[in-house]
C-alpha cells in the first residue's frame, strides 16, 4: 500500500513536471520554475530508486546467505531477516544513502564534459576541494553501507566487537575485525567510485538520439548496470585487498584505541587478516564482493534514473499545448539559463521541427499586430549564433595550430573578430550582425562549465581550454606578435602542452602571424600570468604551474623536461584538445537539425515566406562551419577514432561528438539542397559558396 | 522478352545492363580457423591454449579445449568441463527446437531469410541505387562490392577482410558516399569519396560496426533522414538502431519471435517493419520507439514494403500466395487513439494460374519472395518464386501490378517480366528518382544486371491527400473467400 501511494505520488510529481513546462514562461519567473522542474525531476528519480532498494535488498541477502546445501533453512533464514527490525532499520539507512547520492547527482552533474587535457589537469580536478568533498562523502556512505551489509548478512560480521577472554583468562571486548574489513571495504569502494567518477566523467549527462520511454529505457539498461556494478566491484576488492595487506593495521590500531577494544591475540594469531593466508578466506572474499556490488548497485541504479529522468525530453510534440510552449521556447533558448535547460529547448526544437507540423506552423507565424515573424527570428538567430560560435572556436584553434605546428591551447568564445581571413567575407558579415546583439549568450566552451554551478568558480585548471581567461585567446597571442617576437614568455606561455616536440617550439613563425594581425583589432595587452594568478587564486596550489610555465628560463624547462614524471604530468593527452573543442557539440547538432527540418518544412508550409529573408545566412553559417570542420579533421588525432568502453557506466557519447556533428552537418545541408534544388541558383551567396552549394547540389561532397 | 506496357519514346538513357558471369566469381570458401592448417603445429602450454581459446571462442571453446587436451589435466576437471559442454549443449539444443532456425549455419541462415531468391549461388548477392543520384552498387559472390557511376569512368572495388556473405546493402540518404553492408559477422559502413579516381578504396574508409551476439546480419534499413542505421539478425532478439557517426547502438529487446529477419523502413520515417523468424512481425513508430505485434496465421512475413506516404504497408507471409495490406491512418504529430489498423486486408492473390500463350501454356502464381513498390506509388513489383517440380515447371517471375493509393487503393495487374530463356529474377528493385516513370532494375540468375523501364504519366500528384478507405476489407480469418477470384484471370483479355 506504502508503495502504491509513493507510485501515485510519483507520477503526479511527473505530470506536475511536464505541465510546468508547459504553462511557464513568458517572464522572468520561467526562469525559476525551470529549474523547479529540474529538482521535481531529480527527486522523481530518487522516489524510484528508494522503491527499487527492497527488491535489491532482498535479492543481496538471499545470494550473500546462499547454501544450497540446505535450500529450505536458506529461504526461511532469508524470508525472517528481511522481516526482521534490522533489516528495516537498514533500510531506512539506506534509504538516506540514496538521498545523499541523489542530491549528490544533482549537485555534480553536468551536460558539457569537463576533459582534461593533460594529466596535471586531471590530477587538479581530483584534488580539487568540491571533489574531496565528494570523495569523503561517498566514503562515509560507504561505510554505512558496508555496515548494512555487514548486519544483513550477520555471522561473524555483525558486530564490531565481541567478548573475549584474554590469555590471563579475565573477559574482555575485543575487536571484530571481519566487521572492520568490510566497513573499510565499503570506504574504498565508495572512494573509488567518486574518483572514478572524475576520471571518467561519471556526472556527464547525455541525451540520447533514441527516444524511449523511461521504462523502456530503464529496462534496457538494467542488465548494463549489474554487470557493470559486478566487474567494478571486483577490480575495487582486489585492490582494497592489496591496499589492506600492507596498511590494514593502521586502522584496526587506530580503531582499538579510539574504542578501548583488545585484539584478540588468541584469534588474530591463527587468522589476521593482513596476512595471505588471512585473506584468502572464500567466504570473505565473496561477502566482500557481493557487498561492493551491492553497494555501486544502488548508487548505479540512483545515478542511472537520474539520467534517465532529467534527459527525458519534456515536451511530447503534440499540438494541444502548442501556444505556451511558443511564447516559451524562444525565450528558453535565448535566455540565460542552466546549460540543462537550453539543451531541453534545443533538442525539443529539433523534434518539433521534424515532427510537429502544427508546432512548425506556428514558428512561420507572424506576430499578431505588426506582422513581425519574431518566433522565426529568434529562433534562427539562436541557431545561427550556436553555430557561428562554433565556426570562430574551430577557426581560432586551428589558427593556433597553425602558427606553430601544434595545438597550443584551446580557443575561446571571448575572440570575437578572430574569424581569420580564411573564412569568406560574407559569411562573417552575417554571423557577426547575428551575435553583436547578444554576445554573452553564448554556451562556454567545456571546462568553464566545468560542473553546472561552477561558472567562474575556482574549479577551472590549468590546461583545461577555458573561455574566459583571455590567456589562452589566440587573438592576444597574435595580437603580441610583432612586439614579442623575441620576448622570452611568447614561447613560454605555449609550453606545457609543447615541451616534447621542445625544438620546434621555439622557432617562431612570423608570416602567417604578421597577416593575422592586419585582421586584428587592438586589445590592451595584459600580462598574461597576471591574468591568469588571478583566475586561479583561490585554488593556491596551482601557483606554481603558472609560474613555472611563464616565467622559467628554457634552461628549467630543458630541466624539467628530462624528468620523465614532470614531462608524464605535463603532455597533453592525445585528442583530448578535439574532445574539449566539441564538448558541448550536442546543442549545435541539434541547432542544425532544428534548423534544416525548419527550412525544409518551410519550402511548403511557410506561408509568409519568413525563412526566405535568413535562407542566405543560413546556408552560408552551414558552409562555413562545415569548412571549419573539414579544416579541424585534419589535424592529427582529430580523426582517430576513441576506444570504446562497453563494460562500464561510464557514457563515453561525448567523446565521438565531432564525428556526430560532421556527419549531421553534411545531411543537414544536403538536407536543405534536396528540397529546395536548383531554387538555391537564385539565392544571393558569395561565388565561393555557390560553388560550395552545387557541389552539393550535385552530390559530390 | 518483355512484356509490360508500351514504351513512349523518351530520350532517356537508361544506365547500361552489366554482366557478372556466375563462372567468374570464386565464392568464399575459407573460414577464418581453417588457416590453421596451414601452419605447423606449434607446441603451447595448455594456460596459451586455454586463454586463445577463451578469446577466440569464449567459454564453449575454453571448455572444449580442457575437455580435449585430458592428458595434461587433472581427471576431475575434463571430465567436469565435458559434463558442462554437454549440458550447455542440450540446452542449445532446447533453445534450438523451440526457435528451429537457430540451429541454421551462418550462411544457411542468410539464404533463408534474405530477399534475394537462391542467395547462396547467385553472383549478385545485393543490389543498391543511390537514393538521389544515378550510382548503384553490387555485391558479388566474391565478397566484394562494385559501384557504377554513370557519370564517371572508374568503378571503386570494395574489399574488406570481414566483408563476407552480404546480404544486403543501402545508400545513406541526404549522403553522397555512405553505404551501409550487412554483413556475415558485422556491419560495415564504407565512405565512398565520389571524387576520388581510386578504384581500391582502403579498408580504412570502412567504418566497422558490431555488436555481441548480433550476427548475421540478414536486413538493414537507412531512416529516410539519415540518421539511423537499423540492423536485424535472426539470431539476436535485439533490434539495432544505429548511430553510425558515433558508432554507437541502442538495442531495442522484444523476445517473442526468436530474432529479427528483415526490416522496412517507410519512406516518410514513421514506422520500420521488423519481421521475425516466427509467425509474428512487429511495425515499431519511430518516435518513442513502441511497437504493434501482428501475428501471422500462418508463417513468418517474407516480405513488405510501404507506400511512398508511409500510410500503406504491403506484406506477404511465407506459405501463402497472397499480399496483404495494412494501413495507418495515424499521421504524425496528431494523436490518434486507435493505434492503427486492426485487421489486415488481402489486396492480391497470386495462386497458381495458367494462361494460354501462343508459346504454350505458362503457368505463373505461387509463393511470393518479394515486394517492391515504385517510388511514385504506381507500380508494384512482386517476385514469385517458382517450383521446379517433376510434372509442371513453374519458373520464378516477376509479376508486376499498376497501384494507386488515392482516393481509394486499386491494384491491378499490369504483365510479367521475363529474361532469357533458362534464366530467372533473383533480385529486383525500383530506381528511387527515375524521371519517366519506373525503372526496375533486375539481377538475374546467370549474373546479368538490366533495366526494365515502365514509361508512365504520372496520375497522382494528389497523393499528398492519402487517406481512402482500404478496398473491401477482407479480414484474414476467412480465407477460402478469395480462393476463388484470382486477378489473373482478367489479364486475358
Amino acid at each position: 500500500m506504502l508503495i502504491f501511494c509513493a507510485t501515485l505520488t510519483v507520477r503526479y510529481w511527473h505530470q506536475a513536471v511536464r505541465w510546468t513546462v508547459f504553462h511557464r514562461g513568458s517572464s522572468q519567473r520561467s526562469f525559476k520554475c525551470m529549474w523547479r522542474v529540474i529538482c521535481w525531476r531529480a527527486a522523481a528519480s530518487v522516489a524510484w530508486a528508494v522503491l527499487l532498494l527492497p527488491p535489491s535488498i532482498a535479492v543481496f541477502v538471499i545470494i550473500s546467505r546462499v547454501s544450497l546445501l540446505h535450500p529450505i533453512q536458506w529461504i526461511s533464514e532469508c524470508v525472517s531477516l528481511l522481516t526482521s527490525a534490522t533489516a528495516i532499520f537498514s533500510f531506512i539507512l539506506l534509504c538516506g544513502v540514496v538521498l545523499i547520492v541523489g542530491f549528490l547527482n544533482l549537485e555534480y552533474y553536468t551536460v558539457i564534459p569537463s576533459i582534461a587535457c593533460s594529466k596535471i589537469a586531471l590530477l587538479g580536478q581530483l584534488l580539487h576541494p568540491r571533489q574531496f568533498v565528494s570523495s569523503l562523502v561517498h566514503c562515509i556512505l560507504g561505510v554505512i553501507v558496508a555496515w548494512c551489509c555487514a548486519v544483513t548478512i550477520g555471522g561473524r560480521y555483525q558486530t564490531l566487537g565481541y567478548p573475549c577472554t584474554q590469555a590471563d583468562g579475565s573477559p574482555q571486548l575485543c575487536l571484530n575485525e571481519y566487521q572492520v574489513i568490510l566497513l573499510l571495504a565499503g570506504a574504498f569502494v565508495g572512494y573509488c567510485h567518486s574518483v572514478l567518477g572524475v576520471i571518467h566523467n561519471m556526472n556527464y549527462v547525455s541525451f540520447h538520439t533514441v527516444q524511449q520511454y523511461k521504462y523502456l529505457r530503464f529496462k534496457g539498461s538494467l542488465p548494463l548496470v549489474v554487470k557493470c556494478s559486478a566487474i567494478q566491484a571486483l577490480y575495487s576488492v582486489r585492490n582494497y585487498l592489496v591496499v589492506y595487506f600492507f596498511l590494514g593495521y593502521v586502522p584496526r590500531t587506530w580503531i582499538c584505541k579510539t574504542l578501548n577494544l583488545q585484539l584478540n591475540r588468541l584469534v588474530c594469531s591463527l587468522h589476521p587478516l593482513d596476512t595471505i593466508a588471512g585473506l584468502l578466506d572464500f567466504s570473505l572474499l565473496y561477502h566482500l564482493w557481493i557487498s561492493g556490488t551491492f553497494l555501486l548497485f544502488t548508487w548505479y541504479i540512483t545515478l542511472l534514473l537520474f539520467r534517465i529522468f532529467v534527459t527525458e525530453v519534456c515536451f511530447p510534440v503534440q499540438s494541444s499545448f502548442t501556444e505556451d510552449v511558443h511564447q516559451c521556447l524562444p525565450k528558453v533558448l535565448t535566455g540565460q539559463q542552466p546549460a540543462i535547460l537550453k539543451f531541453l529547448a534545443l533538442h525539443d526544437l529539433a523534434l518539433l521541427s521534424q515532427h510537429s507540423p502544427s508546432r512548425r506552423s506556428e514558428v512561420f507565424s507572424l506576430s499578431q499586430p505588426g506582422g513581425h515573424p519574431h518566433n522565426w527570428n529568434a529562433i534562427s538567430q539562436e541557431c545561427l549564433s550556436l553555430l557561428a560560435d562554433l565556426t570562430q572556436r574551430l577557426v581560432a584553434h586551428h589558427d593556433t595550430v597553425a602558427t606553430n605546428g601544434r595545438a597550443k591551447s584551446l580557443s575561446t568564445g571571448s575572440d570575437k573578430k578572430s574569424l581569420s581571413s580564411e573564412s569568406s567575407g560574407t559569411i562573417l558579415l552575417s554571423s557577426q550582425d547575428v551575435m553583436t546583439p547578444r554576445p554573452s549568450v553564448l554556451i562556454k566552451t567545456p571546462a568553464s562549465v566545468f560542473l553546472r554551478s561552477s561558472v567562474g568558480s575556482p574549479l577551472t585548471v590549468p590546461f583545461t581550454p577555458d573561455l574566459d581567461s583571455p590567456f589562452s585567446s589566440p587573438a592576444l597571442r597574435r595580437l603580441a606578435g610583432p612586439v614579442e617576437q623575441c620576448s622570452p614568455w611568447h614561447g613560454t606561455v605555449q609550453s606545457p602542452h609543447i615541451m616534447r616536440r621542445g625544438p620546434k617550439l621555439w622557432s617562431t613563425s612570423t608570416g602567417e602571424r604578421g597577416l593575422q594581425n592586419k585582421t586584428e583589432h587592438v586589445i590592451p595587452i595584459v600580462d598574461p600570468c597576471a591574468i591568469w594568478a588571478n583566475e586561479f587564486s583561490k585554488a593556491e596550489q596551482l601557483k606554481f604551474v603558472c609560474f613555472f610555465t611563464l616565467n622559467c628560463p628554457i634552461q628549467v624547462k630543458n630541466f624539467l623536461a628530462k624528468r620523465v614524471l614532470i614531462m608524464y604530468l605535463l603532455n597533453k593527452l592525445p585528442e583530448a584538445s578535439s574532445q574539449a573543442l566539441f564538448a558541448d557539440t550536442q546543442s549545435h547538432i541539434w541547432a542544425l537539425e532544428g534548423l534544416s527540418y525548419l527550412v525544409k518544412a518551410s519550402f511548403s508550409e511557410d506561408q509568409f515566406g519568413v525563412v526566405q529573408t535568413t535562407l542566405p545566412s543560413i546556408l552560408s553559417s552551414m558552409l562555413v562551419l562545415q569548412e571549419a570542420v573539414d579544416r579541424h579533421f585534419k589535424l592529427p588525432h582529430a580523426s582517430s577514432k576513441p576506444v570504446r568502453s562497453t563494460s562500464s557506466m561510464e557514457d563515453s557519447s561525448y567523446k565521438t561528438l565531432r564525428f556526430a556533428l560532421r556527419a549531421t552537418l553534411k545531411t543537414a545541408i544536403y538536407r536543405i539542397t534536396t528540397t529546395f534544388g536548383e531554387h538555391l541558383n537564385a539565392v544571393q551567396m558569395s561565388a565561393e559558396h555557390q560553388k560550395r552549394l552545387q557541389q552539393f547540389l550535385e552530390y559530390k561532397e | 522478352i518483355f512484356k509490360h506496357e508500351v514504351f513512349d519514346n523518351q530520350p532517356f538513357v537508361i544506365p547500361l545492363s552489366l554482366y557478372f558471369p556466375r563462372e567468374s566469381l570464386k565464392p568464399h570458401s575459407r573460414t577464418e580457423s581453417s588457416s590453421k592448417a596451414a601452419f605447423l603445429d606449434h607446441c603451447e602450454t595448455l594456460w596459451m591454449r586455454s586463454a586463445a581459446a577463451w578469446r577466440d571462442a569464449g567459454l564453449t571453446g575454453l571448455l572444449n579445449e580442457i575437455a580435449n587436451s585430458s592428458a595434461e589435466v587433472p581427471k576431475w576437471l575434463s571430465v567436469s568441463s565435458g559434463c558442462v559442454l554437454a549440458l550447455l549443449q542440450r540446452i542449445s539444443s532446447f533453445h534450438g527446437s523451440l526457435f528451429p532456425h537457430l540451429t541454421l549455419s551462418s550462411e544457411d541462415m542468410i539464404a533463408e531469410f534474405s530477399q534475394v531468391l537462391k542467395w547462396s549461388d547467385c553472383a549478385v548477392r545485393a543490389f543498391a541505387w543511390h537514393p538521389h543520384t544515378d550510382k548503384f552498387a553490387v555485391a558479388l559472390l566474391d565478397d566484394s562490392i562494385k559501384i557504377y557511376n554513370p557519370k564517371s569512368a572508374t568503378a571503386p572495388t570494395l574489399k574488406h577482410r570481414l566483408q563476407r556473405s552480404v546480404a544486403a546493402v543501402q545508400w545513406k540518404p541526404l549522403c553522397a558516399s555512405a553505404l551501409a553492408v550487412a554483413c556475415q559477422n558485422c556491419l560495415l559502413v564504407w565512405h565512398v569519396d565520389p571524387c576520388s579516381l581510386s578504384t581500391r578504396p582502403s579498408s580504412g574508409c570502412a567504418q566497422v560496426l558490431s555488436h555481441p551476439g548480433h550476427s548475421p546480419v540478414t536486413s538493414i534499413a537507412w531512416s529516410p533522414s539519415g540518421s539511423f542505421l537499423v540492423s536485424a539478425s535472426p539470431m539476436d532478439t535485439n533490434m539495432m538502431v544505429w548511430d553510425v557517426a558515433a558508432e554507437s547502438c541502442v538495442p531495442l529487446q522484444r523476445v517473442g519471435g526468436g530474432g529479427v529477419t528483415f526490416l522496412s523502413w517507410s519512406p516518410d520515417g514513421s514506422h520500420v517493419l521488423a519481421s521475425t523468424p516466427a509467425a509474428l512481425f512487429r511495425v515499431w513508430e519511430t518516435r518513442m520507439w513502441t511497437c504493434e505485434r501482428w501475428p501471422c496465421l500462418k508463417g513468418r512475413c517474407q516480405s513488405g514494403c510501404w507506400s511512398p506516404d508511409g500510410s500503406r504497408l504491403l506484406f506477404t507471409v511465407q506459405g501463402e500466395t497472397v499480399i496483404y495490406a495494412l494501413t495507418f491512418t495515424d499521421t504524425p504529430g496528431i494523436p490518434s487513439n486507435t493505434k492503427g489498423p486492426k485487421a489486415a486486408a488481402v489486396v492480391a492473390d497470386l495462386s497458381e494460374t495458367t494462361f494460354n500463350t501462343p508459346g504454350g501454356d505458362i503457368v505463373v502464381g505461387g509463393e511470393i519472395q518479394s515486394l517492391a513498390w515504385d517510388p511514385r506509388g504506381e507500380r508494384l513489383a512482386v517476385l514469385l518464386k517458382g517450383q521446379e517440380h517433376f510434372s509442371l515447371d513453374r519458373p520464378a517471375m516477376i509479376a508486376v501490378f499498376k497501384t494507386r493509393t488515392s482516393p481509394i487503393f486499386e491494384l491491378l495487374p499490369c504483365g510479367f517480366v521475363q529474361g532469357e530463356p533458362g534464366t530467372e529474377p533473383r533480385l529486383m528493385q525500383f530506381h528511387p528518382n527515375f524521371q519517366h516513370g519506373a525503372l526496375l532494375t533486375v539481377c538475374w540468375s546467370n549474373g546479368r544486371i538490366t533495366h526494365v523501364p515502365f514509361y508512365f504519366l504520372s496520375a497522382g500528384m494528389a497523393r499528398h491527400g492519402l487517406g481512402g478507405s482500404p478496398p473491401q476489407p477482407r479480414p484474414e480469418e476467412r480465407p477460402a473467400d478469395y480462393i476463388n477470384q484470382t486477378l489473373y484471370t482478367e489479364l486475358t483479355t
